[in-house]
C-alpha cells in the first residue's frame, strides 16, 4: 500500500491503524475461528488468524480406539459433508487391512459421497451470497440440502454427524424411500441450481463484489497447499477422484471444472461447476447400482467377518456371528502393523488419513491431513490491502469449516 | 519414474544421506539424517525429474522406546506432474528435538510445523512465527506424547465408585 488513509497530526501518540477483532463468534465467520485485523480506514494492512477454538483432540482419543470408533470422530471434520470423511476413513482401513469392496459398494458410496458434495458446496455458494447481501438463493438451495439430508437419515439414522458406512460396506442395504428420495432429488435440484446460478452467475452486483477480490495465482496457491476447488479455481486440475481413483471413480465420466484467477467470484463458479458434475456423477452411479439385480442387488458390504458387524438374528442364532460381535463390540480385533497414508476429494480438498499400526487394537498413530487447516493460513496474503467488506467474502468463498481446521 | 529411479536418484546425490527404503502401501518411504532434511527437501524440489513441490502433510510420531531417536517428523510429498508420492522421516532426539524449519521452501509448512511443534514440541529452526496453534499458549507440556496415555479403562487406583469405576 502506498498511501496512509489516516493522517495523524505532527507527534501524536495514537497508533495509524485501527485493530479489529473479527471473531471468535460474529456472524460473518460462519463458525469458531478469529481474524485479528489492522485496518488502515477500511483497508487491511495486515491480517492474523487464530485457531484452535474447537480443538477436540480427535488425533489423540483415535489412539485408543478400535477402527471403528473412530468413525464417529471424523463425522466432526468437515460437518457439511461427513458422509465424504466417513468414507474416506472406511477406505483408508480397508487400504490398510487390503479388503476389496464389491463394485456395487463402490457405487453406492459414490452416490453418497456426491450428494455429501453437493451439500457442502451449496452451503458455501449459498453463503458467498448471503455475505454479499443475498439472501434469497441460500433458502431455494437450502430446501434442497433438507433433501439431502433425508437421504441420510434414511440410509443410516442420522442427518449431520452421519457414522455412515462399515468397514468394507454399509451397515444396511439402501431401502426403496432411500432411491425414492434420490429420484426427486436428481428430478428437482437441477431446476433450483439453474435458478440459483440466475441469480448470482451474471449479476452485476455480484460479479461487482467477487470478480478480482481474494485472488492467488496457482503459483501461490500450490506453495501454500490449496487443494479441492480452491485450488482449481486458480487453474490447477488436480483432483484425488481422477489422480488417484477410490472407490471406482475410474468408472464414471465427469470433468474437473477450473477457473483462472482463483478469485472469489472463480472460486463460487468452480464450486457451482462442480455441482452439476456430481449430479452427472451421481446419475451414473444410480444407473449403475439399478444395474444389479437378483442376488447381486443384496450386496452391500464386503465379506470381512472380523471387521463388519454381523446380522443381530445371526448374532442370536449362530456361534461364529456372536464370536465376532463380541470381538469387534469389546474392540478385541488385532489390527495387523502397517503404514498407509490416504486421501479422498473432500468438499473442501484433498482429505488425507495417515495411519501407523503397531500390531495392537487401536492406531498406534492418526494424523488427519485437513485441507482447510492447510489453506487458512494464506487468509493474510489474499486479503491484504483489500477491504474489509471483501474480506468477509473471502472467507465465506473460501469455506472455511472450524471443525475441519481445529481436528 | 517410478520409485526405483527416484530411490536411485536419492542414492546418488546423498549416498549414504538416504537411507532404509521401504515401500510400504507403494509408498517410497526413506529417512534421512535431521541436519540433511532441508537438503533433500530442496533437491527434491528443485530437481528437474522429481519436482516434488507439494507438500502434502508434514507431522510427527513418538516412539518412547527408541533411545536417542524418540521423534520422527514426517513429511509426504507429491509430484503433481507425474503424480507420484513419496514419504520421508528425520528422527531427532526427544532431549534436543531440533530441526530445521521447511517454510522456506512451502508456505504451507508454516501452521504444519506450528502444529507439529504444538503437539510434539519440536523446535523447527528458523520458523518465522513458532508458537501453539490449536492448544492454549499456557500449556507447559506435548500431549501428543506416548508419556500422557488417555485415561486407561481398566485403571482401579481412581476412587470413583459413584459413577460406576
Amino acid at each position: 500500500m502506498t498511501e496512509q488513509h489516516i493522517k495523524l497530526p505532527e507527534g501524536s501518540i495514537e497508533k495509524a491503524t485501527t485493530t479489529l477483532n473479527l471473531g471468535p463468534t460474529h456472524p460473518a465467520t460462519h463458525g469458531v475461528f478469529q481474524n485479528i485485523l489492522e485496518l488502515d480506514g477500511e483497508r487491511i494492512v495486515s491480517a492474523e488468524q487464530t485457531v484452535g477454538y474447537i480443538h477436540r483432540a480427535f488425533e489423540k482419543i483415535a489412539e485408543r480406539r478400535p477402527l471403528y470408533q473412530i468413525t464417529p470422530l471424523t463425522d466432526r471434520l468437515n460437518y457439511c459433508s461427513s458422509p465424504i470423511n466417513n468414507m474416506g476413513w472406511h477406505l483408508v482401513c480397508e487400504k490398510l487391512l487390503r479388503i476389496k469392496t464389491p463394485k456395487r459398494v463402490d457405487y453406492m458410496r459414490v452416490i453418497i459421497m456426491e450428494l455429501a458434495r453437493i451439500s457442502d458446496h451449496l452451503i458455501c455458494t449459498s453463503v458467498v451470497g448471503v455475505d454479499s447481501g443475498a439472501f434469497t438463493g441460500f433458502l431455494y438451495v437450502m430446501q434442497y440440502r433438507e433433501l439431502i439430508y433425508e437421504i441420510y437419515e434414511e440410509i443410516c439414522g442420522s442427518r449431520l454427524t452421519t457414522n455412515m458406512g462399515r468397514i468394507g460396506g454399509f451397515e444396511r442395504n439402501f431401502n426403496s424411500i432411500v432411491f425414492e428420495k434420490l429420484e426427486k432429488f436428481l428430478r428437482e435440484y437441477p431446476a433450483v441450481l439453474r435458478e440459483f446460478e440466475n441469480l448470482f452467475t451474471r449479476n452485476r452486483i455480484f460479479m461487482d463484489r467477487t470478480i478480482g477480490t481474494g485472488g492467488i495465482s496457482a503459483d501461490r496457491a500450490l506453495n501454500y497447499g490449496f487443494t479441492g476447488p480452491n485450488l482449481r479455481a486458480t487453474g490447477v486440475d488436480y483432483d484425488v477422484r481422477v489422480h488417484s481413483p477410490y472407490s471406482s471413480y475410474e468408472d464414471f465420466d465427469f470433468e474437473i471444472p477450473v477457473g483462472k484467477t482463483g478469485d472469489n467470484y472463480d472460486r463460487f463458479l468452480v464450486r457451482n461447476q462442480e455441482m452439476w458434475q456430481s449430479l452427472k456423477i451421481i446419475e451414473q452411479a444410480y444407473k449403475k447400482v439399478q444395474a444389479f439385480k437378483g442376488a447381486d442387488a443384496e450386496i452391500y458390504h464386503a465379506d470381512v467377518p472380523e471387521y463388519f458387524l454381523p446380522k443381530k438374528s445371526d448374532v442370536y442364532t449362530k456361534m461364529e456371528a456372536l464370536i465376532w460381535h463380541f470381538k469387534i463390540v469389546m474392540g478385541e480385533t488385532e489390527i495387523p502393523p502397517g503404514e498407509v497414508y490416504h486421501s479422498v476429494e473432500g468438499g473442501n480438498g484433498e482429505l488425507g488419513f495417515y495411519l501407523i499400526t503397531d500390531g495392537g487394537r487401536a492406531p498406534y498413530r492418526l494424523h488427519f491431513r485437513r485441507p482447510c487447516f492447510i489453506y487458512y493460513q494464506a487468509y493474510s496474503e489474499l486479503t491484504k490491502g483489500g477491504m474489509l467488506s471483501d474480506a468477509v467474502i473471502t472467507m465465506s468463498s473460501l469455506n472455511l469449516i472450524a471443525g475441519e481446521m481445529d481436528a | 519414474m517410478n520409485n526405483e529411479y527416484i530411490k536411485q536418484r536419492l542414492i546418488e546425490h546423498f549416498g549414504d544421506g538416504a537411507s532404509h527404503f521401504e515401500e510400504p502401501y507403494e509408498m517410497l518411504t526413506f529417512e534421512t539424517p535431521k541436519d540433511s532434511n532441508l537438503k533433500v527437501l530442496q533437491f527434491l524440489f528443485d530437481d528437474p525429474e522429481l519436482r516434488f513441490q507439494f507438500l502434502t502433510d508434514l507431522t510427527a510420531v513418538h516412539y518412547p522406546n527408541q533411545k536417542g531417536r524418540e521423534l520422527a517428523v514426517v513429511y509426504h510429498l507429491h509430484n503433481l506432474v507425474d503424480n507420484i508420492r513419496i514419504r520421508f522421516k528425520v528422527f531427532t532426539d526427544i532431549e534436543k528435538p531440533e530441526i530445521f524449519t521447511a517454510t522456506k521452501i512451502y508456505s504451507s509448512a508454516n501452521w504444519m510445523e506450528r502444529e507439529t511443534y504444538d503437539f510434539y514440541g519440536i523446535i523447527f529452526v528458523g520458523h518465522p512465527n513458532l508458537k501453539r496453534i490449536l492448544n492454549v499458549d499456557e500449556m507447559n507440556y506435548f500431549p501428543m506424547r506416548k508419556e500422557y496415555p488417555l485415561e486407561d479403562q481398566t485403571r482401579i487406583d481412581k476412587d470413583d465408585a459413584m459413577f460406576g469405576r
